[in-house]
């Protein structure tokens, strides 16, 4: 992995190369492997390195973008060349910013050594495992193990500079019945190996698929619903990350108002509804900076109900009279006192769902999304799990979805697309199934 | 071989390769290399990989040029490009598969990597249950490039930003068009494919798609709608930029967006649907493309993309649609985006029958599941998205063949009662055996006594994969045929992204159940 040394060498170089009035290189990298396995073998594993540098050079207001992933002296020069070549091409941008100066950055740890250095061993041992814990319950098992150290670099000719590590060991799992009838899943993460359980994910998929086997047909329609974290982490993925003031002060998102103006201050959701970024939070690192290495920084987008922030960019922050706010490098939602368990015991009929899968967008106003529910979709009668029930598709707002909120459960941390999460489980009190599926 | 040097003639930029044969496929005589130290550097690594014990091996030299223009309005939002260039070395061990990657493309490196993918199979033959079978390919030595007329890399800038805002400007006359976007996205794969069984393959593919989406805000009523454009990804050079084609399309676009503002929210319910092309090729995507991959019937996609209702014992059996559907797989196919001569395992690309008047009799497979089906070879579908990602089974182009009758789409419309006809590409969604879909559009349009009669809002339709096929009732003919396409289609465990299309013309089906979608929240 580059070191940051090495990263500021590069880009004292590069500085050197041109004289345009703005430039900016940003250095991403690292080494990631892994293995898959299905149908209680291993199937492929693999080992990568690579890294790359995006060079940004403005001269007036014209920007050009070169990116590359070699370092010696001569495709240094020529990647320059080549942004040059594009900035000098490139229309004058109306709405160019200029470079941020030196900057002070949130303290985010999540590096470590011992999860870079996993070895095929400790990933093939993983596997392992599971595939003797499946194959013990007559189940097939199907999963994945990787483990990455990545390094991020951010420097611009006017003094700024930002650098971050991170790590990772990801892990899911499916074991389905070998009669094809049933399917558990489950997952597990962390950015420190040595807190990173791969048997609990295993022995929580391996309960699933045995406790999901010959569903039953409910019918469609809106139901109560415990929405494991992982579930709610599925859909809130398609809300939290796209609190963006623009697009709203332009009439075309959900947080767009009649008349130009956004949603910032209205009660949207019940008062226990409060979820924030935070970077530096402890057990969830975010990522240190966001557009052109603007500092990421602790940000309430929904407190009490109320919807507190957007995100705005540093253009549209200056033209809207505002401060820049950064984007969501991770959700913190805040959880309640009671386990997943005492959502099910509170809930005299429902469906409690594992997880979604293939969420798509159907109407952007009402953030209306569709789905399915997969892995484990269990019928809840009195208080307690009675029966596994057939997959359903969802049609659906993430909106409805809070709004409809009812009680919640202590957070988990949600390893998801990159970022690091605490969401807790709800206990939704309608929710929209709109068809069945055949699909285990 | 001194890497710069190499990086030098392969980067070369505009003029990318020397390509002597550039429609050649399996000539006889020696194919002339770009460089051939990259195959001295190929030969180093399987020579190591069969010394550190591998009884198979295969390396992958690959460099990748991307160039995107995105634009808003009258502003260039960014112009980048982006090259990438690396090589993967792929060795079997007792039957187990082992993988390394390096961005470092030197003699020293390729032989440590090559070693590398040989220790990783190592520690993973322990755990090997099922030994890898690979089904027998010849080995070939060729070049082959996708036959574009213009490279668009060639073009300059200046030209396709001027296009990008001339269609931004186009979209903003009509009265009611509040915003515009579009994007230019070309793609170019450079790869040499090498193996111990004796191949040597140089490609250069390419690709390429100029798209838009217009939005009309509605300020009094807070309302908004948008409308993406009806082009579609092609594997072709600039010669597919089509500017009158583009501008009439954003104009078209910006009327019918302004359109959705006034019309008519859908009665839900079981009605005809007609699709038109523009539509129905992502309904063929993933309703027939993903359910036919033998990787997924196997299980080995289980833990992410899913497995597939079409399991083994539905071969040759299953009813898969009506008589008069056909689906083809080719990955030879003029103009598509995962045409090749060679997959990434350096078998020979074809055409075959997923789905024969109306019976499902084929999967997609590569060398290591031909043997499940008793197949003697593969049908070609191996695909990395990147040197460093491990090559598996993707979807090649999968058409859907024109009806044999002639029928026009305007004979189609005129033979329909009653019917809601959908266009473009919206939102979609399926299960993860491909039994259950959803599917929106970019417009909808009720079609009365055989008659398009206004637009509809707030359509989408659901249907199960089998019922929805066995209910069509009419296919136009080849004289409608449209080649539609998706340039990243996500599958695998890291997610890798293939570029694929699909070709079809209009088709009716019959008794499709319609959701409104249409909430208040």
């Amino acid at each position: 992995m580059m070191t940051k040394e090495k990263a500021q060498k590069i880009a004292e170089k590069i500085f050197a190369l041109t004289k345009a009035d703005g430039v900016a290189i940003s250095i991403n990298g690292g080494s990631s492997s892994n293995l898959r396995f299905a149908r209680n073998t291993v199937t492929t594993s693999g080992t990568s390195n690579d890294t790359s540098i995006s060079i940004s050079v403005t001269f007036g207001k014209k920007t050009g973008r070169y990116s590359f992933n070699q370092f010696d002296d001569k495709s240094l020069q020529e990647a320059v060349q080549r942004a040059e070549e594009l900035a000098k091409l490139a229309p004058e941008d109306p709405e160019y910013m200029p470079p941020l100066g030196p900057q002070t950055y949130p303290d985010v740890k999540a590096y470590y050594l011992s999860t870079a250095d996993v070895s095929p061993e400790y990933r093939a041992n993983v596997a392992k495992d599971c595939i003797e814990l499946a194959a013990a319950k007559n189940l097939i098992a199907a999963g994945f193990v990787e483990n990455s150290a990545g390094f991020s670099f951010f420097a611009n000719n006017k003094g700024l500079t930002a650098d971050h590590t991170s790590s990772s060991i990801d892990y899911s799992i499916t074991a389905r019945t070998q009669d094809g009838s049933g399917s558990g899943w489950a997952s597990s993460g962390h950015n420190d190996v040595t807190k990173f359980d791969g048997r609990k994910a295993s022995v929580r998929a391996i309960e699933k698929a045995s406790m999901s086997v010959n569903p039953k047909a409910v019918e469609p329609g809106k139901y109560a619903v415990v929405l494991e974290p992982q579930a709610v982490m599925d859909l809130l993925s398609s809300f939290a990350f796209r609190f963006d003031a623009r697009s709203a002060d332009e009439g075309r998102s959900f947080f767009a108002e009649a008349g130009g103006k956004n949603k910032i201050g209205q009660k949207l959701f019940p008062d226990f509804v409060n979820i924030t970024t935070d970077p530096a939070y402890p057990n969830a690192p975010g990522f240190p900076w966001s557009e052109d290495g603007l500092p990421s920084r602790k940000t309430v987008w929904i407190e009490n109900g109320i919807l507190k922030n957007l995100r705005y960019s540093r253009y549209w922050a200056e033209r809207q009279g505002k401060e820049p706010v950064p984007f969501a490098s991770n959700v913190v939602m805040q959880g309640g006192d009671a386990s997943v368990d005492d959502l099910i015991a509170s809930t005299k009929q429902g469906i409690l769902v594992t997880r979604f899968w293939y969420i798509r967008d159907v109407d952007p106003k009402t953030m209306l999304l569709t789905g399915l529910t997969r892995d484990g979709t269990f019928w809840i009668e009195n208080g307690e799990i009675a029966y596994p029930i057939k997959n359903f598709r969802f049609n659906e707002s993430p909106v409805a979805m809070l709004k409809n909120t009812e009680m919640m459960s202590r957070v988990e941390r949600m390893q998801f697309a990159g970022s690091v999460n605490l969401i807790p489980a709800l206990k939704v009190k309608e929710f929209t199934f709109s068809s069945l599926s055949d699909a285990v | 071989m001194n890497r710069r040097d190499f990086i030098k003639i392969a980067a070369a930029s505009g003029a990318m390769l020397i390509v002597p044969k550039p429609f050649g496929h399996g000539q006889d005589t020696a194919p002339q290399f770009s460089d051939p130290d990259v195959k001295k550097l190929a030969d180093e690594a399987l020579n190591t990989a069969k010394m550190s014990g591998a009884s198979y091996a295969d390396i992958r030299i690959n460099r990748y040029r991307n160039q995107s223009i995105s634009t808003r309005e009258k502003r260039v939002i960014s112009i980048s490009n982006n090259e990438n260039f690396g090589f993967g070395i792929r060795v079997l061990v007792d039957s187990t598969w082992g993988f390394a990657a390096s961005s470092n493309v030197t003699k020293d490196e390729v032989a440590r990597i090559a070693k590398e993918a040989v220790l990783i199979a190592k520690a993973n033959r322990f755990l090997q249950k099922e030994p890898v079978q690979l089904a027998p390919v010849p080995p070939y030595q060729d070049v082959w490039k996708t036959p574009i007329k213009i490279n668009p890399f060639d073009i300059p800038i200046s030209e396709k930003v001027a296009l990008l805002l001339r269609i931004n400007e186009e979209a903003l006359k009509v009265k009611g068009a509040s915003f515009c976007s579009s994007f230019m996205q070309i793609a170019m794969e450079y790869k040499f494919f090498a193996s111990t069984e004796g191949s040597y393959i140089e490609q250069e593919l390419y690709r390429m798609w100029p798209a838009f989406t217009v939005t009309a805000v509605n300020k009094e009523t807070g309302k908004f709608e948008t409308h993406s454009s009806y082009n579609e990804p092609i594997g072709k050079g600039y010669e597919c930029v089509d500017e009158k084609f583009l501008l009439d399309d954003a104009r078209l676009a910006a009327e019918e967006a302004v359109m959705k503002h006034s019309a008519k929210s859908v009665e839900p319910g079981k009605r005809d649907l007609i699709l038109h092309p523009t539509n129905l090729w992502l309904t063929i995507h993933e309703s027939v493309g993903h359910p036919t991959e033998l990787d997924r019937a196997l299980g080995y996609e289980a833990n992410y993309a899913g497995t597939s209702f079409l399991t083994l014992d539905k071969l040759g059996k299953l009813k898969f649609g009506s008589d008069i559907v056909n689906l083809i797989a080719d990955k030879n196919q003029k103009d598509a985006l995962a045409t090749c001569a060679y997959d990434d395992e350096g078998v020979k690309t074809r055409e075959w029958y997923l789905i024969k008047d109306g019976m499902f009799v084929d999967y997609q497979t590569i060398r290591e599941q031909a043997h499940s089906l008793g197949h003697k070879e593969s049908h070609g579908c191996s695909y990395a998205d990147s040197w460093s990602s491990i090559p598996f089974q993707r979807m090649p182009n999968v058409s859907l063949q024109p009806g044999k009758k002639k029928l026009s789409f305007n004979d189609l419309i005129a033979d329909t009662e009653d019917a809601i006809m959908v266009k473009g590409r919206g939102s979609y969604s399926i299960d993860q055996q491909r039994y259950n879909f959803q599917f929106g559009g970019q417009t909808f349009w009720e079609i009365k006594k055989g008659k398009i009669n206004q637009m509809l809002k707030d359509v989408a339709y659901q249907a199960k994969t089998t019922e929805f096929w066995n209910s069509c009732d009419a296919i136009c003919s080849d004289e409608e045929y449209y080649l539609g396409g998706s340039f990243s289609d996500g599958k695998g465990e890291p997610g890798q992204s293939n570029s694929v299309s699909h070709g079809c013309c209009p088709a009716r089906f019959r008794q499709i159940n319609i959701l409104n979608t249409g909430r208040k929240v």
